[in-house]
């Protein structure tokens, strides 16, 4: 299923809880939410952050794509919750892992991220941003839009458009990967 | 301007409600033209639109309601009967109207037209009235000697349309300087009303909408509930403002012309019912209501977290808490349920005018009939079939009910009756739309599906009524010989089916030829909730919606074990005695392995599902219990899976899924396009008689005639060319699949000799009994039909009339143990 480019939701100023920057947004520094997934360090923009809540019971969904970790009660409106690992072709989670959930705001409604773990909010300068090299290839290079060169490691930013539009014929595909 | 905007859409609400109750009041006063209520409230209704209009500025709303108005006037004094002309000149003005209302909605314009026809037919039939008296009674002395006794009385009927007046209120309370404006006259109003007694209507409203405003006019000298009772008789409505604006403005005059004939209505009485009516009711936004309905769902969810906490104390007061807070979270879920509920009769108010006009127009006379019109569903249901109705009451006037000289000759009364009926039933709404006219000619039927190809003769050969009529329903289909602009497009009942089955509704049709027809829908009561069966698989709880459910069958121990029974890899259930087919949910859901043969559970819990018109059964590990379940949209991550029509979130806050079992049905196999025609005529045959269909092979032997082969015994059909034949002995043998299949003529019954007529190609009837073939060469086939043909001792005749053609039966195998006598030996 095609997926038109979605619009960004309207950028919100109100603050994931977390630990909050205590300096003013500035033109040139924008404050990502940060994660990790396996071993990557990944990042995701402030204002397309709901909230952060710790490892809910999820409901599974068979015959769904496998990214699909299940669906959530998130105080009665119901989240889908995506795996990271398994949508970036990582290797699943050791089983008595207990992931985070990033729920971010999307055109449809909220969707929730696992991640391994969660970081700080943090807030980098523009300019340490490139975008991905041409040799990230295949069906994740979409996933990352690039990368803020940061001291001693790179923080990955997400395209979470993309991360959450998934169809569901994709399920073998998918399936197989993982 | 924002305060203005709301103003106006106030009055275009209103005045909408307003319109439609004139429909239906003029159609009504048309059966019984003495009725002074219904007069009033055409009077009220028409009269305090036009009051609005001048105040809002709206010259030509104004114009029509006041021509309107003045042709009122003379019936309301007895001067003049209403009569069908009449009735027709004020129901285009009502239309007329809307149409300004339309346009101010629009683009908040009154439009181009300027209706110079409409007001000149109304002036005319004013004209023609006896007495040639001023319509409008604005009469001096009235004004100027009115008592403080009748102001009062002007004043209790200011409040008379007054639904919203609560939230006008608390506008005004927040808007002080508006109150200040109120002018002088007013003040003598306040006075006057003081003379009410305690105890009247108005009084109490007062006390009870408006506490918070006397605050803000604290400032006039006028004691406190006096300014209250004054407010409200400012406040109501814009609508009511407006005649009292109107009044103010009218320096002239102490007391305004609509004051005056406000209280000349007095003596007709009957407005105390419609008063206490429109206090009571309260408009609320729809969006409000499905919040409410929202945070009541997380309260139940709340309720049963508290309620098993509860379980696990030994606190009496814990205890005794949480089951009060059970008991009214219960009581408020239902009331919140029931704030969206409506009546129906919401939807069926404005059909009595539309077969008016359309008997008129079509030269019909036809009575509406309604039936339990206080019967309650969803608004949003409510909305969706408001189309469908008009459409089906539409088709019934015009294709329906006759002519009135057509139906005494066919020994009816002349007037025909629409009948529209609803009630509860089994969790879901019927509506039935039942019209006592021509009913559904089936063979016109027929001829039209047919010639605009909707479906083959020879399908149509083998449909029983009921199917006929129903096909009216396809796309594309009209009877009507010429289309006119009621109807014969053909887009209307195809379009009439869509709807309904957009809100999960079903619509049947049945007729009876000379005598009516019947249109049966069937809705769900509500779509937000639905009494659900609860299920596991595999450790996952599912809700199967119970509309699809037929009964719920357990196998225990050994009925476990052989109850299953395999037809090569299907698992079916003798249930009374027909194979069930089965479906495992875990296996549907990629949960499960399939299961083998010997693979055995020991308990089996079998769901009977109806899915379209067959039935099935589906396996799950163990029913759990039935609940009302509150239907959440799926994602969109879901969107090309169709074995799930939605989710919810039970009591223990967990989310489930819930089944959708047409879709599990096809994933399952269960219905496929081919066998479900097959099963829709058997079922349409088992209907009347619970014999067995049989599938008959139509062939032509090659003589002209035709045979019947019963298409049980028939293996394949296949063609041999003429190089493919060869010799053996005196017969004609083929090579077919690896062996030598003997070839006999069906014509004779005789062995294929080189006598036989040279065909290029050979239409032939593969028999098979065990490994063995045999061909039997026919001339040509031509059908096959789906009948009835086993006669009452349970064998078959030798012969019997296919599709209006003497057709011999054929039982293959007595006549290949007849010709190959060696070939039954083996």
């Amino acid at each position: 299923m095609p997926e038109p480019s979605r619009v960004k939701s309207p950028p919100n100023h109100e603050l994931p809880q977390m630990q909050k920057s205590k300096e003013q947004l500035m033109a040139d520094k924008e404050s990502y939410c940060t994660f990790r997934v396996d071993e990557l360090y990944f990042g995701v923009e402030v204002c397309q952050v709901q909230e952060v809540i710790r490892y809910q019971h999820t409901t599974r969904v068979p015959l769904a794509p496998a990214v699909v970790q299940g669906l959530m009660n998130l105080r009665g409106q119901i989240v889908t919750t995506l795996s990271l690992r398994e949508r970036l072709g990582m290797s699943p989670a050791d089983a008595d892992s207990r992931p985070i959930n990033v729920v971010i705001r999307t055109s449809n409604g909220p969707v929730s991220l696992l991640v391994d773990e969660i970081g700080d909010v943090v807030e980098v300068d523009q300019e340490l941003f490139e975008p991905a090299p041409e040799t990230l290839q295949g069906e994740h290079r979409e996933l990352i839009r690039g990368a803020f060169k940061l001291e001693g490691r790179l923080l990955l930013i997400l395209n979470t458009s993309k991360v959450v539009s998934i169809a569901a014929h994709e399920s073998c595909q998918i399936r197989n990967v993982g | 301007m924002d305060d203005f905007d709301d103003i106006i859409k106030e009055f275009l609400v209103e005045s909408y409600e307003g319109l439609d109750q004139l429909d239906r009041d003029l159609v009504a006063l048309e059966d019984a033209p003495e009725d002074r209520e219904c007069l009033d409230s055409i009077f009220r209704a028409v009269h305090s639109m036009k009051g609005a209009s001048g105040f809002l500025a709206l010259p030509k709303l104004e114009r029509v309601a006041h021509v309107g108005e003045n042709l009122l006037v003379p019936l309301r004094d007895g001067e003049l009967q209403l009569n069908h002309d009449i009735a027709d000149g004020l129901l285009g003005m009502v239309d007329a109207l809307r149409d300004i209302l339309g346009n101010i909605e629009a683009d908040g314009s009154e439009g181009d037209n300027d209706y110079e026809d409409l007001t000149a037919r109304l002036a005319t039939l004013l004209d023609d009235r006896p007495d040639g008296c001023d319509a409008v009674p604005c009469s001096a002395e009235a004004a100027g000697g009115l008592s403080e006794d009748e102001v009062s009385e002007v004043v209790a009927e200011l409040n008379v349309p007054a639904p919203s007046s609560l939230e006008v209120n608390d506008e005004l309370a927040a808007k002080p300087q508006r109150i200040h404006a109120t002018p002088r006259p007013l003040k003598k109003l306040n006075k006057a009303t003081k003379k009410v007694p305690p105890n009247s209507d108005t009084t109490r409203v007062a006390e009870q909408a408006v506490p918070e405003v006397s605050d803000s006019q604290s400032e006039e000298p006028v004691q406190k509930p006096v300014s209250d009772v004054g407010k409200v008789a400012e406040a109501p409505t814009p609508v009511v403002a407006t005649a009292a604006s109107q009044s103010i403005g009218n320096s002239g005059q102490t007391v305004s012309r609509s004051l005056v004939e406000a209280t000349t209505k007095k003596p007709f009485g009957g407005s105390e019912r419609s008063t206490s009516l429109a206090d009571s009711t309260v408009r609320i936004d729809v969006e409000l209501l499905d919040k409410l309905m929202n945070l009541v769902g997380e309260l139940v969810l709340v309720r049963n977290q508290i309620l098993q906490f509860s379980r696990i104390t030994e606190d009496d007061s814990v205890i005794a808490a949480s089951q009060r807070l059970n008991l009214i979270t219960t009581e408020l879920q239902e009331g919140v349920m029931k704030t969206r509920m409506q009546p129906i009769s919401n939807a069926w108010s404005k059909l009595p005018r539309v077969v008016r006009d359309l008997a008129s127009s079509c030269h019909k006379r036809v009575e509406v009939c309604m039936e339990g019109a206080d019967t309650e569903l969803d608004k949003t249901i409510l909305e969706a079939i408001k189309d469908p109705l008009t459409h089906i009451v539409r088709n019934s006037v015009d294709h329906g009910i006759e002519l009135p000289d057509v139906r005494v000759a066919n020994g009816k009364t002349p007037e025909g009756t629409l009948c529209l009926r609803a009630f509860h039933e089994g969790g879901q709404v019927n509506i039935e739309i039942v019209d006592d006219g021509a009913g559904i000619n089936v063979d016109c039927v027929r001829e039209k599906a047919i010639e605009k190809g909707l479906i083959s003769a020879e399908h149509a050969a083998g449909m029983n009524d009921r199917e006929l009529t129903n096909l009216i329903l396809l796309p594309g289909f009209s009877t009507a010989a010429a289309v006119t602009n009621v109807s014969g497009r053909g887009v209307g009942m195809d379009v009439v089916r869509t709807n309904i089955e957009r809100i999960s509704g079903t619509l049947d049709i049945q007729s009876v030829q000379g005598e009516g027809t019947t249109l049966r829908i069937k809705i769900p009561l509500t779509l937000a909730i639905v009494p659900a069966l609860i299920v596991t698989t595999s450790g996952d709880q599912y809700a199967i919606p119970q509309v699809s459910l037929l009964e719920l069958v357990r196998l225990e121990g050994d009925r476990g074990r052989d109850g299953i029974e395999f037809m090569h890899d299907a698992r079916v259930y003798r249930l009374r005695g027909n194979l069930l087919p089965l479906v495992y949910l875990d296996e549907q859901l990629g949960l499960r392995a399939c299961r083998k043969r010997g693979d055995h559970d020991e308990v089996v819990n079998i769901v009977v599902l109806q899915a379209d018109d067959r039935q099935f059964g589906l396996v799950v590990d163990a029913i759990t219990d039935t609940q009302e379940i509150v239907v959440k949209p799926l994602g969109s991550h879901f969107k090309g899976l169709s074995t799930y029509a939605g989710t919810t979130i039970m009591g223990d806050g967990t989310v489930s899924l819930i089944l959708d079992v047409l879709g599990l049905a096809q994933k399952g196999h269960v219905l496929t396009e081919q066998r479900d025609r097959v099963h829709a005529q058997g079922s349409a045959g088992s209907a009347d008689q619970s014999c067995d269909l049989q599938s008959m092979l139509i062939v032509d032997p090659g003589d002209g005639s035709r045979a019947a082969i019963d298409l049980s015994a028939v293996a394949r059909l296949e063609e041999f060319g003429e190089s493919q034949i060869e010799r053996s002995g005196h017969r004609e043998v083929v090579q077919y699949r690896g062996q030598i299949m003997p070839l006999i003529q069906l014509e004779s019954g005789s062995s294929c000799g080189a006598s036989q007529v040279e065909q290029s190609r050979r239409h032939t009837v593969v028999y098979s009994a065990g490994e063995r073939s045999v061909g039997v060469v026919v001339g040509k086939v031509i059908d096959i039909v789906h009948d009835r043909f086993v006669q009452s001792n349970g064998e078959l005749p030798s012969r019997c009339v296919i599709q209006d053609r003497v057709t011999e039966i054929i039982d293959l195998r007595e006549l290949v143990g007849r010709t190959c006598p060696e070939f039954m030996a083996n």
